[in-house]
């Protein structure tokens, strides 16, 4: 089974971000499970959602303690919140920041870095103040799982999930998922 | 009287399902005059045949005539209403022997 | 077909399914987004029904309890204080024997205020006459749902059923559910059609009146009846849903428990990770098993003395908390001992109150537990708290 835990703050769409990698995974024939972070979700505060996904049903329901990938939206969390706290060693990450992975300051990960922010205001999604970046790092941890064998889930399937999901701006949402899982980068 | 619950489309046993009752107007059979103590009497000189005690009582046990009202004593509880709201005090509440 | 849906839509979709025809809820976290969605439902053609937007649970469940006494299919959802505040109307509801339907997102009741999981709440409408279903998995709340009308609306029964999904842990969580075809579940569920409760003007009734002492206790016997042969038609109605569905349902689900010594009981989403727990101390060579009620009104004794037949303990685990007395549940796995020749010893474990997380680890322990009460034979303390910090409390 394979845990991952999305960071986000509340708005930014980590919630949905999750569901769609559920989606994506199902089309490929996986069981899945996503939520929330159990609770109360306010405008700005840190949120968590996570997604779980095996190859046979999944029974448990307790929340996810010892993820194998940590995706993160907004890296000014990183200050605010632990996010590699109890991430399994050898684990993944995945984060929307302008800087490098090595830049990032983080050990014993593996670490895929995209600009999702400016990609997503490029094709018009949200503001610059409050870009809506959850489809485009689905990309990059489509492009990430690929590269370190980590959770796999193939980009088509993510764009089938966002073009049958995604309310508004499906082909946009579409793009930048495109482009984040080509502007990946690794080291 | 009758078991108001008792009705002919049974489902289960003797009694309705949920308490039913099947049998519209059966509250007729109930007296509810032997409950009076004080009895309301309508004093034939005094009363105008306003009505206002026909309006006024609660059980529909006054009802008009071409003269004056007449109670009827098989459902008339003794309640008083009538004789409190009478404009003309022609209704006198008088104990039950 | 088979979706990614979270709990209250597996509601949601299976109550639409059934074709109710009036709808009348108050919106509570976290069972939100059932009437949001049904009210989606409604307003874009595709259920026939009429939604009330009501002021109060008090007023949601009083609407449904006169549609149905008019003589049609009624659905509203609810949990915690909602269902607190329909308590009188519940008792109403059983009493005049309508089969009305409603969902109950199992949460914490105040205070402190908190809204997340635990079933307190529908433990305490236990004594109601309702009938109640609880779900381990969003596809049970779906299908429980469509089974809850067949049942309740059973002319032997005719008494008002709640199913209930755990906060968050189902309600907020995506999962596949496999959604029945509307021709599926018509077939299954054919239209209500009302037997002794309806508005009529050739044929006028009363409901609701007033019975004597010399009556009142007849009618609370019926319900007992009625709750009595709601045991065989509950079997009934689940197999035939297993022949046209394929998922096989029991009043009392037994897992792992043929030859097992200790047999954890639970209810509701708390389940499944109680069946890791399970497999786990099964590959450590401890004979563990587990049994799921997923009916608990009418409340399966006799099944329940069948799964737990060989073994040496039950450990009753509970998601609530009675006050004074333990676990709900546990006072009422005990009394259906009470006469037994052969009896496990019976252990009751709290957890989980208020939304704490019950892991896999928390079941182990009570497992644990367990096996050092067999090795004396002796219960000192029968009821337990687990995961909770005691040296705050002093």
């Amino acid at each position: 089974m394979i845990e991952v835990r999305f960071h986000g703050r509340g708005g930014q769409g980590a919630v949905t971000a999750a569901r769609l990698l559920a989606v994506a995974a199902f089309k490929e024939g996986k069981y899945v499970q996503s939520f929330p972070m159990f609770g109360i979700e306010r405008r700005g505060a840190p949120v968590m959602a996570f997604l779980r996904m095996d190859d046979k049903q999944i029974r448990i329901r307790s929340q996810v303690y010892e993820p194998d990938a940590i995706v993160v939206l907004d890296d000014k969390l990183i200050k605010a919140v632990n996010v590699c706290e109890g991430l399994k060693s050898g684990g993944m990450g995945v984060i929307n920041t302008k800087r490098k992975p090595s830049e990032i300051g983080f050990k014993d990960i593996k670490m895929a870095t995209v600009d999702a922010t400016s990609i997503a205001v490029k094709h018009g999604l949200g503001s610059k103040a409050a870009p809506i970046v959850n489809t485009a790092i689905l990309g990059a941890y489509a492009r990430a799982a690929e590269e370190f064998g980590v959770g796999k889930i193939g980009i088509d399937s993510i764009v089938k999930a966002i073009m049958e999901s995604v309310p508004s701006k499906p082909n946009e949402n579409a793009d930048v998922a495109k482009e984040a899982y080509e502007k990946s980068i690794f080291a | 009287m009758k078991n108001p619950f008792s009705h002919e489309v049974k489902i289960v046993g003797k009694i309705t399902v949920g308490a039913r009752i099947t049998q519209p107007g059966n509250s007729m059979e109930y007296k509810t005059g032997s409950w009076r103590s004080y009895k309301p009497i309508i004093d034939k000189e005094k009363c105008k045949k306003c009505g206002i005690c026909v309006t006024y009582c609660p059980d529909a046990s006054i009802k008009r005539t071409e003269d004056i009202p007449v109670i009827d004593y098989d459902y008339c509880k003794g309640c008083g209403i009538c004789a409190i709201e009478c404009p003309s005090h022609a209704i006198i509440m008088k104990p039950e022997v | 077909m088979k979706q990614v849906i979270e709990g209250n839509q597996a509601v949601a979709i299976g109550a639409k399914l059934c074709r109710p025809k009036v709808i009348a809820s108050y919106p509570i976290t976290p069972s939100t987004h059932i009437p949001e969605l049904i009210s989606e439902f409604v307003a874009n053609g595709e259920l026939d029904a009429e939604f009330i937007n009501v002021e109060s649970e008090h007023s949601a469940i009083s609407a449904c309890l006169g549609a149905q006494a008019t003589g049609v299919r009624t659905f509203t959802a609810t949990g915690s204080q909602g269902l607190a505040l329909m308590h009188e109307i519940l008792y109403v509801a059983a009493g005049m024997r309508l089969p009305i339907v409603i969902s109950v997102a199992n949460r914490s009741l105040s205070a402190p205020l908190n809204i997340w999981g635990d079933n307190c709440d529908t433990m305490a409408e236990r004594d109601s006459g309702w009938l109640q279903f609880h779900s381990e998995r969003n596809q049970d709340a779906l299908d429980l749902v469509i089974q809850a009308y067949k049942i309740a609306e059973n002319k032997e029964v005719l008494l008002p059923a709640m199913v209930t999904i755990d906060a968050y842990s189902l309600t907020h969580t995506y999962e596949i559910v496999d959604v029945p075809s509307q021709e599926e579940v018509d077939a299954f569920l054919p239209g209500y059609k009302p037997l002794h409760a309806c508005l009529d003007p050739e044929n006028p009734i009363t409901q609701g009146a007033c019975a004597m002492p010399e009556d009142y206790m007849e009618f609370k016997y019926a319900q007992q009846k009625a709750m009595q042969t709601a045991e065989k038609v509950v079997d009934d109605v689940f197999e035939e849903f297993e022949n046209k569905f394929g998922r096989k349902y029991r009043k009392i689900e037994p897992y792992r428990t043929d030859d097992a010594e200790i047999i954890l009981l639970t209810m509701g989403s708390m389940t499944g990770t109680a069946r890791e727990a399970v497999d786990k101390l099964r590959e450590r060579g401890t004979k563990v098993g587990l049994a799921k009620i997923t009916v608990f009104r009418p409340f399966p004794k006799k099944e329940l003395i069948t799964v737990t037949k060989g073994a040496n303990l039950l450990a009753v685990i509970d998601r609530n908390i009675s006050l004074g007395l333990g676990g709900a549940t546990f006072a009422d796995v005990s009394s259906a001992y009470i006469n037994a020749a052969d009896r496990p010893l019976i252990l009751n474990t709290i957890l989980g109150l208020g939304g704490r997380d019950p892991t896999v680890e928390n079941f182990c322990e009570i497992v644990d537990r367990s096996k050092e009460v067999m090795k004396t034979g002796k219960v000192e303390r029968p009821v337990e708290w687990i995961n909770v910090r005691k040296e705050d409390v002093t």
